[in-house]
């Protein structure tokens, strides 16, 4: 008891005077009018604002297409940047109301930090990027190296593994936050940089020289990046899901920001009018506890799937990033839906 | 009636006579105020408990027992990615007081010579040590660590074109190597005739001084201490037959491999805090100093006290009584600071337990394993420092 009492006391100042009473979020961000989203503090593509402080990136838009599907308008958000090492502890003390910050769906993050995750918006891996100077064409050949890493990710962890596994030798170069790993790498204070590959390409942009850095073949792990929200609310988890199936189930469709009023208007198919509210007597939207045309809104609101990875970091923004494993499964890749009836 | 007309007016002047008394008034605000803390204390418990249930985490400390399972660049106990959580918080707790011990020592040294620069009757130097306190106190420290850091990491060369100094050491923007000392067998004599030569010391010490009070002849301890304290080992040193080989750091395709290495992050931090901190050193002292009367000086002299000496047995041991409190401020303000490390990498106390916490989401058990050291440490200073203060003050009669 006397354990409980001073860790509750002192755990008063880390988890501060959130709310006691455990209303549903979904009422809790209707009544406050907009959806709070714990994101990165800056990473080109997914998430990073510009210079008059909006917002954008490929998480950023998840977070619109939430507000869109809740209050039919995707101005309706607030963004509360993390470090890696502070993300978790936003989520969980209640300073966001659901994490979309490129990270890794893990048995650790769904269980023991009292998170849930159903969804994978990005499926990634782990990659290295050297300089092109070193002359390294494996990540087998980087024993002794310097690598540079951000704390409190599981690259971290992986590459311990990593290196652990093949008997190579390193030395880590650990910093918390990403412009401080970008700087150190750039002045050659590690050989190497690793994170996530969507994470290297982007990365590599902001760097003065990009065509000098090559990153290495191999993926050393899985990193399903998706949103995750807390514990114990079902239907808030629900909505966050489902928005994420409503931009892959729209791309599927071939329904997109441009052509869904037409379609609304004119579809005949059953499947595409449930989705989209205009079938008699759906309930599908109340369900959830939003209106009906939430499917709508969402994709009138920033478009599907395939579009807003296309603006944010496809092939025609600097990122250059391949669908590849985020194509539709209908396309060899892994990006599947489960039927909205 | 005029029974009633006599109390009523005597209850209503103990009722007011009870409100303008000041004790009773003392002992209601104490009550008032006793009550706040409490309510304020209970509902942050009471907040956190019920918060705890509702976010669903596992509390407790076992997880200070998993396996870490990420890497540290700098420590200096043994550790890899198999140790435990409760060693890497160990590996950061040892680095924090690393650069504290060594930060405080740099600083109080710098912080003696620049506030006694400031005292000097010579314009320049006087000028010169104003200039660099109004300077260092006036900047935040996190940016004079990035100042350090980035001067350290963009001005010194590159792994490849690293610069060979004399006694094998190397320099480069990853750190300065230097050969390592590898111990033979026979070394464990070593340290045990340095501890010899200190106590001999000492008690020559003892002597010398006894003597000179007793006989007024002059003993020059000093000489016979150096040559005890450096000789000793240095010829027990050779009679063991040299017992020491080096380890001398070598290029390897990516990084110099052997030898040891010190860091930049380490460098960039020690000196931030050095400088930093000696800035408000040097004021203390300066205050020190002015706060010992002139006619002191002046009654020395006219003792026919030597100015060294004056300074050195009237004026210092005055001055003292009033440094030492605010220099365990500022003791403590250096090794809080520390955690300011995590801006460059350096990988103490709240990097290696920011990790963890990351990585288990104990938070409230990591942030009071913080709690807990930051205070430990700075309690066992402060009582230090009192217990020197102690021995310190004026003897009053």
């Amino acid at each position: 008891m006397k354990k409980t009492l001073l860790s509750a006391a002192i755990g008063a100042a880390v988890l501060g005077f959130a709310s006691a009473a455990s209303a549903a979020t979904l009422d809790t961000v209707k009544s406050k009018g907009f959806v709070q989203c714990v994101v990165n503090t800056g990473l080109a593509g997914f998430a990073a604002p510009d210079a008059s402080g909006n917002w954008s990136g490929f998480d950023v838009d998840y977070c619109k297409a939430v507000a869109a599907a809740i209050f039919n308008d995707a101005t309706k958000t607030k963004y509360t940047p993390t470090t890696s090492q502070t993300r978790f502890t936003a989520l969980q003390s209640g300073e966001g109301d659901v994490l979309f910050r490129n990270t890794t769906w893990t048995i650790n993050r769904d269980t023991a930090l009292g998170f849930n995750f159903r969804t994978v918006n990005y499926y990634d891996g782990q990659g290295f990027m050297v300089p092109k100077s070193l002359n390294v064409k494996s990540a087998l050949e980087l024993s002794g190296a310097a690598v540079c890493v951000q704390s409190g990710t599981t690259t971290e962890l992986n590459l311990a593994d990593f290196f652990k596994a093949n008997k190579l030798e390193y030395k880590p170069v650990v910093y918390e936050k990403l412009p401080e790993v970008n700087q150190a790498y750039q002045e050659g204070r590690c050989d190497v940089y690793t994170t996530d590959q969507s994470g290297l390409y982007s990365l590599r942009l902001s760097l003065s020289n990009p065509d000098e850095h090559i990153i290495l073949p191999e993926i050393i792990s899985k990193e399903p990046l998706g949103p995750a929200v807390r514990q114990g609310d079902d239907q808030w988890f629900d909505i966050i899901s489902w928005t994420h199936y409503a931009l892959v189930q729209a791309e599927e469709f071939g329904i997109t920001k441009a052509n869904v009023d037409d379609i609304r208007k004119s579809s005949t198919n059953p499947d595409v009018r449930r989705f989209l509210g205009v079938e008699k007597d759906t309930k599908i939207g109340t369900d959830l506890g939003l209106t009906n045309d939430w499917a709508y809104n969402i994709i009138k609101a920033v478009g599907n799937y395939g579009e807003v990875f296309e603006r944010n970091i496809g092939q025609n923004t600097p990122l250059k990033i391949q669908r590849g494993l985020n194509a539709l499964w209908t396309k060899g890749g892994l990006q599947y839906a489960p039927p909205v009836r | 009636m005029t029974d009633h007309a006599a109390i009523a007016p005597s209850e209503a002047r103990t009722l007011r006579s009870y409100i303008y008394d000041p004790k009773i008034r003392a002992i209601f605000f104490q009550i008032l105020t006793l009550v706040i803390v409490v309510g304020v204390g209970w509902s942050i418990f009471d907040n956190t408990v019920a918060n705890l249930a509702r976010s669903g985490t596992a509390s407790g400390y076992q997880f200070l027992k998993g396996r870490a399972g990420f890497d540290i660049g700098a420590s200096l106990i043994d550790y890899s990615s198999d140790s435990t959580y409760g060693r890497a918080i160990l590996v950061g707790f040892l680095n924090t007081i690393l650069v504290a011990f060594f930060g405080i020592i740099t600083a109080t040294t710098i912080g003696f010579i620049i506030g006694i620069g400031r005292l000097s009757k010579n314009w320049l130097i006087a000028k010169l040590c104003t200039v660099y306190v109004e300077v260092f106190r006036n900047i935040p420290v996190l940016l004079i660590i990035f100042f350090w850091y980035k001067g350290v990491l963009s001005s010194l060369p590159q792994v490849r074109d690293s610069v060979k100094l004399p006694l094998g050491m190397v320099l480069n923007n990853r750190g300065l190597a230097f050969p390592r000392p590898v111990w033979g067998d026979a070394a464990w004599v070593i340290p045990i005739a340095l501890l010899v030569a200190i106590v001999a010391t000492f008690f020559v010490a003892r002597w010398a001084k006894r003597r000179q009070m007793r006989t007024g002849k002059q003993f020059h301890t000093i000489w016979t201490a150096i040559g005890l304290i450096v000789g000793l080992p240095v010829l027990v040193f050779l009679a063991a037959g040299a017992p020491l080989t080096f380890d001398f750091p070598i290029a390897g395709r990516f990084n110099l491999s052997g030898g040891s290495v010190i860091a930049p992050e380490f460098v960039a931090l020690y000196l931030a805090l050095s400088f930093y901190t000696a800035s408000f050193i040097a004021e203390t002292i300066r205050a020190g100093i002015r706060a010992v009367a002139k006619g002191q000086s002046e009654a020395a002299a006219a003792l026919g006290l030597q100015p060294s000496t004056t300074t050195r047995l009237v004026v210092v041991p005055q001055a003292m009584r009033v440094i030492i409190p605010p220099l365990t401020s500022q003791y403590l303000n250096l090794t809080k600071n520390s955690s300011l490390g995590i801006a460059v990498g350096f990988p103490e106390l709240v990097a290696t337990g920011g990790t963890t916490m990351n990585q288990t989401g104990q938070a409230i058990e990591v942030v009071s394993i913080w709690l807990a050291v930051y205070l430990s440490i700075s309690i066992t200073t402060s009582l230090f420092m009192n217990w020197f203060n102690s021995k310190m003050a004026l003897v009053e009669r």
